[in-house]
C-alpha cells in the first residue's frame, strides 16, 4: 500500500475494484463498511460478483471479468473530458499525460459499457464525476486487478487513475493492494523473487552482484534472472529443473492448471518440502522436513501496509518439528555454507545491513513503534504515506494502456466464464483453516456459485452435485444456485482439495510479471446422471 | 483546540473541550467505575454507575457529560458510593450472576464493581424473569442472558466496529433483551463470527465456545504476535493455559487492527496443535516415505541437491520460500539460493 490502514478514516470516499474486502481482509473491509455506513463516505464498487461492499456503494458497476482496464479508462476518459482532474498535480509531478489522453479517447462510456457489459453507460460518467468531488478518494484492489494476463497494466491502470485525481502522496489517498498473505509483502522485501535481491535490487545489475558477493563472502553469484514458480513447474515438467525445495508452499492446490503440477513434481530427480502437515504437495516429496507453525517461532513479518512486527514464541515447538531458519542452515552448512546464525535475530541484524529500506528498524524498536519501510536510520521514524514529494523514479509516469480481452474466449463448447477466489472462513489452500475444528465446520464443503438463469438453462438443482470442467480437467461439486454474478459466469472457491479450482484454471501468464490469469478461464457445466 | 482545566477530586487538570468528564479523568490516570462505556464506542450512559457530582450539587453520569472549563468534579462521595450500589444491586436482582459456572470469572467488571463496593448477595424482592441461554446454536459464541447487565456494548461493537449490525435490543423494561437480526438466534443469524462483542462483553453474557483448551482466566499465559493469515496483519493476543494448550485470542489494540479480529484470527489458530502435525522427517524409501532422524535427512537432502548442482548445474535447482514464514527466514531462503546454489531459482506465493 502507498497508505495506511489506519488513513481509512482520512479518505472521502473509496474506489474498491477487484478486492472482496470484508471477506478477504475482513479487518480492513470493516473499517471501510463503518466509514461508508456510519459517517456517509461514498462508495464506488467495480467487481463481476456482487459482495458485501457492492450493496452499500454509491455506483456498483458488474463488469465482465477481465475488463478492469476498460472501465478505469472509461472513468478517466470522462474525467478528462469534464475537465475534472487536477491540473496542478498532473503538471507538477506526472509526465506521459498526452499520450495517454489520446488513447483515452475513444473510451467513450457507451464504448465501455460494451465491453464490461454494464446497462448504463451513464453511470460511468456519475461514478467519474464522484471521484473526482472526493477529496481524497483512495483505492483499494486485490488479485480482482492483478490475476489476469493484463495484470501489470490493470495495476499501471489504478496508478493513471489515482495520479489524474491528484490522490497520491496524500493521507487517505493512495493506491492500496491488499495483500492476500500476512508475510507476502515480506518474502518479496527480502528477495524470495527470482530477478531481485532484498529491497527490490536486480540481480542483473553487475553493482547488486559485487556489493552482494562482499556482504556474503561468496563467490559466482548469478545475473541471470531466475524463475518465477509457474515456470519453475514448467521447467520440471520439461526435466530442465530437476530438484525442487518448497517450504511452506502447497502448489499442487495453490498453482494453477493442477495436472500439469503433478506431473512436473513427479518428473523431479529431488523433491524437498518442509512443512507443517503431509499436505496434497508432501505427498509427491522424496524428503519431508517437519517445521514449526507460526506460534512456535520468533521474527518478523511486514503487512500489506509495509509495517514490520514483531512474532513472538506462543507455544513450545511441535514435538520433532524444526525452526524453517534451522532447517535451511542445517542443509547450507553440509553444503559449505558456515553459516552461524544462533536466533532470527542474528539473521535480522544481516538484513539490516543489507536491505537500505530496513536499515533503520530494530527488534528493540518494533516493540515499542509501529515502524513502516523505508526507514533508513534508526532515528527515521519510518514512511506512513509513499511519494508525498515524489515519486520512485521522480516523475510520475502515465501509461497509455489499452484494454486488451483475457486469455481463454467462450466457446460453443466451454460456453462459461469460470472466475475463482477466497471466502471469509477459509484460507488459501485450506491447511491451515481446515485443520481448525470451527472453521471447518461452518464452512466444511466447496461449491460453485451459479446464476439462476443458468441453472435453469442445464436443469440444476441448488445443493445438486454437477461436474464442471476446462480444457484441463473437471470437478464434481455442490452448486449455490444464487444471483451474485451475472449469468454466464461462475465462481468457485479454492480451498478444498476435494473440488480443486486449480485442477480447471489456465496456466497462461502475465507477460511481464508472469501472474497466471486465475480470475478468468472458459468451462463447462454438465449434469452427473444418476 | 482550546484547552479547558477543570477540578476533579480536588486536583486540577486539563483537557479538550469536546471530551467527557470520564474521558478527561481517564486521560489524567483518574479511574471512575463505568460499565456501559468503552472507549472504542459511542456513549449510551445507560448504566448510570458512572455518576459524579458536577458543582458540589447534581449527579451526573460523567460519560455522556461534557466536560467544561472552571468545572469541579467529585468522583466519589458518600451519596455517590450509594448511587452505585444501588445501581449494582439493581444488575444482580435482575440476573442471576454466579461466578462458579461464568466464562468470565476474573475478568468481570462487574464482578469488580461488586468486590470494589462490598457487594452482598441480593435480597431477590424483584421478580427474576428467566432469559435466553443459548450455548449450542452457534459452534462460535455462547450467550447467557441472564448474566446479562443489558449495556449493549456488543450491540454498539457489532454497529460500529464490526459493522454487521447483528445484535440489537428487543422489547422494553424488564423485558428487554438481546436479539440477533430480525429475533434469531445468534447461530441462525448472519453473524459472522469475528467475537467483537465477546471481547467487548463487561460480563461473561457473551462467550466463546472452547477451541482447544480451558482455563481459569487468573491461570493463563498471554502473548501477543501477528496473524497468519491475509495482508492485514492483526495483532493477536494468543492465551495459553498451564498445560501449554491454546484457549482462546483477543485482538491487540496496538495492532493495525485497533483490536478487531474475524473468524480466522479469533478460530483459526487450533490446526497448531492439531494431532496431524508431522513430527519425524521423512524419507522416501522403496516408494514409501519413512520416517528417519534428522540428521538422516538433512544429510539425504544436502547430498541430493550437492549431486544435482555437480551434474546439472545450479539452474537445475529451484526454491520455494514462503509467504506464510517470517522475513528471516524468507532471507535465508534467498540467500541459500543464490549464494549456496547459485540460481536465482527462487519464488513464493505472491501471485497466487
Amino acid at each position: 500500500m502507498t497508505n495506511s490502514i489506519g488513513e481509512v478514516p482520512l479518505s472521502e470516499g473509496y474506489l474498491v475494484i477487484g478486492s472482496n474486502t470484508t471477506e478477504n481482509h475482513p479487518v480492513i473491509g470493516s473499517m471501510i463498511k463503518g466509514q461508508v455506513q456510519n459517517r456517509g463516505k461514498k462508495l464506488i464498487v467495480v467487481d463481476p460478483r456482487q459482495i458485501e461492499l457492492s450493496q452499500l456503494a454509491d455506483y456498483y458497476f458488474p463488469i465482465n471479468p477481465g475488463t478492469n482496464i476498460a472501465i478505469l479508462n472509461g472513468f478517466m476518459h470522462v474525467i478528462i473530458k469534464e475537465n475534472l482532474y487536477n491540473r496542478q498535480f498532473v503538471e507538477a509531478r506526472c509526465e506521459g499525460f498526452e499520450e495517454m489522453a489520446k488513447t483515452l479517447e475513444k473510451y467513450t462510456p457507451e464504448y465501455v459499457a460494451n465491453i464490461c457489459g454494464i446497462d448504463k453507460p451513464d453511470d460511468i460518467v456519475g461514478a467519474a464525476r464522484l471521484m473526482a468531488s472526493l477529496k481524497p478518494m483512495a483505492l483499494y484492489y486485490s488479485m480482482g486487478i492483478t490475476q489476469f494476463v493484463s495484470g501489470v497494466n490493470g495495476v499501471k491502470s489504478t496508478a493513471n487513475l489515482q495520479m489524474l485525481l491528484g490522490n497520491m502522496g496524500v493521507e487517505g489517498g493512495g493506491v492500496n493492494p491488499l495483500r492476500g498473505q500476512n508475510n507476502v509483502q515480506g518474502a518479496c522485501d527480502m528477495g524470495a523473487l527470482p530477478a531481485t535481491y532484498p529491497a527490490y535490487q536486480p540481480v542483473a545489475s553487475e553493482e547488486n552482484r559485487e556489493k552482494y558477493e562482499k556482504a556474503w563472502g561468496a563467490k559466482g553469484l548469478s545475473t541471470k534472472p531466475g524463475l518465477t514458480v509457474v515456470e519453475m513447474m514448467n521447467a520440471a515438467h520439461a526435466g530442465d529443473v530437476k530438484a525442487l525445495y518448497c517450504m511452506g508452499e502447497n502448489p499442487v492446490m495453490s498453482d494453477p492448471n493442477q495436472e500439469h503440477v503433478i506431473e512436473a513434481l513427479k518428473n523431479l530427480d529431488l523433491f524437498v518440502v518442509q512443512d507443517i502437515f503431509l499436505t496434497e504437495t508432501a505427498q509427491y516429496a522424496d524428503v519431508v522436513l517437519p517445521s514449526c507453525s507460526f506460534l512456535e517461532k520468533a521474527g518478523t513479518a511486514t503487512n500489506t501496509e509495509r509495517r514490520v512486527q514483531p512474532m513472538h514464541h506462543v507455544l513450545k515447538p511441535w514435538p520433532g518439528a524444526k525452526d524453517d531458519w534451522w532447517i535451511i542452515e542445517e542443509i547450507a552448512n553440509r553444503m559449505g555454507a558456515g553459516w552461524t546464525y544462533k536466533k532470527p535475530a542474528d539473521i535480522f541484524e544481516e538484513i539490516r545491513k543489507v536491505t537500505p529500506s530496513y536499515a533503520g528498524i530494530t527488534y528493540g524498536r518494533i516493540e515499542k513503534e509501529a515502524i513502516q519501510w523505508p526507514c533508513p536510520t534508526e532515528s527515521h521514524p519510518g514512511t506512513q504515506v509513499l511519494h508525498r514529494e515524489s515519486f520512485g523514479r521522480g516523475k510520475g509516469l502515465f501509461t497509455a494502456i489499452e484494454y486488451t480481452p483475457p486469455y481463454e474466449e467462450t466457446d460453443s463448447e466451454y460456453p462459461l466464464v469460470l472466475t475463482t477466489g477466497r471466502i471469509l472462513q477459509h484460507f488459501h489452500t485450506g491447511t491451515m483453516t481446515r485443520n481448525s475444528r470451527i472453521l471447518d465446520e461452518t464452512v466444511p464443503e466447496g461449491w460453485v456459485e451459479i446464476h439462476p438463469n443458468d441453472a435453469s438453462n442445464f436443469n440444476f438443482g441448488d445443493g445438486e452435485v454437477i461436474s464442471v470442467s476446462t480444457r484441463r480437467g473437471s470437478i464434481r461439486i455442490r452448486t449455490r444456485v444464487v444471483e451474485r454474478s451475472k449469468p454466464g459466469v461462475i465462481f468457485l472457491p479454492f480451498h478444498f482439495y476435494e473440488s480443486c479450482a486449480n485442477r480447471l484454471t489456465v496456466d497462461c501468464l502475465d507477460p511481464v510479471c508472469k501472474i497466471p490469469e486465475y480470475k478468468v478461464c472458459s468451462c463447462k457445466v454438465e449434469k452427473i446422471s444418476a | 483546540m482550546n484547552k479547558i482545566k477543570l477540578t476533579i477530586d480536588g486536583k486540577v487538570v486539563s483537557g479538550y473541550p469536546n471530551q467527557t468528564i470520564l474521558e478527561v479523568a481517564s486521560d489524567n490516570g483518574i479511574d471512575i467505575p463505568h460499565l456501559c462505556y468503552h472507549p472504542k464506542l459511542s456513549k449510551s450512559g445507560q448504566c448510570r454507575l458512572c455518576v459524579v457530582r458536577v458543582g458540589g450539587k447534581m449527579l451526573k453520569a460523567s460519560c455522556t457529560e461534557f466536560a467544561m472549563d472552571g468545572m469541579d468534579v467529585v468522583t466519589e462521595d458518600e451519596g455517590i458510593i450509594a448511587a452505585r450500589k444501588l445501581v449494582l444491586g439493581l444488575l444482580l436482582q435482575e440476573g442471576n450472576h454466579n461466578c462458579l459456572y461464568c466464562e468470565a470469572n476474573g475478568e468481570c467488571e462487574l464482578q469488580r464493581y461488586c468486590r470494589m463496593y462490598q457487594m452482598e448477595e441480593p435480597s431477590r424482592q424483584i421478580p427474576f424473569h428467566e432469559r435466553e441461554v443459548d450455548y449450542a446454536s452457534s459452534n462460535a459464541l455462547r450467550r447467557n442472558e441472564n448474566v446479562c447487565i443489558l449495556c449493549g456494548r456488543c450491540v454498539r461493537a457489532c454497529g460500529e466496529l464490526q459493522v454487521s449490525n447483528i445484535w440489537g435490543f428487543a422489547e422494553r423494561g424488564h423485558r428487554t433483551h438481546l436479539i440477533a437480526d430480525d429475533d434469531r438466534r445468534i447461530g441462525e443469524s448472519n453473524c459472522v463470527k469475528c467475537g467483537t462483542c465477546v471481547q467487548l462483553c463487561p460480563t461473561g453474557a457473551l462467550s466463546f465456545q472452547q477451541v482447544l483448551g480451558r482455563g481459569l482466566n487468573w491461570e493463563l499465559s498471554k502473548e501477543s504476535s501477528i496473524c497468519i493469515y491475509c495482508g492485514v496483519g492483526c495483532k493477536i493476543d494468543f492465551y495459553t493455559n498451564p498445560q501449554g494448550q491454546l484457549v482462546k485470542t483477543m485482538g491487540n489494540d496496538e495492532g493495525p487492527n485497533k483490536g478487531q479480529l474475524c473468524v480466522k484470527g479469533r478460530f483459526g489458530f487450533d490446526f497448531t496443535q492439531s494431532p496431524k502435525r508431522l513430527s519425524k522427517p521423512l524419507v522416501r524409501k522403496d516408494g514409501v516415505l519413512s520416517e528417519v532422524s534428522w540428521k538422516e535427512a538433512l544429510d539425504f537432502v544436502a547430498a541430493g541437491l550437492t549431486k544435482i548442482k555437480e551434474e546439472h548445474g545450479p539452474d537445475a535447482i529451484a526454491g520455494l520460500s514462503s509467504a506464510k514464514c517470517t522475513n528471516e527466514e524468507n532471507y535465508l531462503m534467498q540467500k541459500f539460493m543464490r549464494a549456496v546454489i547459485g540460481t536465482n531459482n527462487v519464488d513464493h506465493c505472491a501471485r497466487l
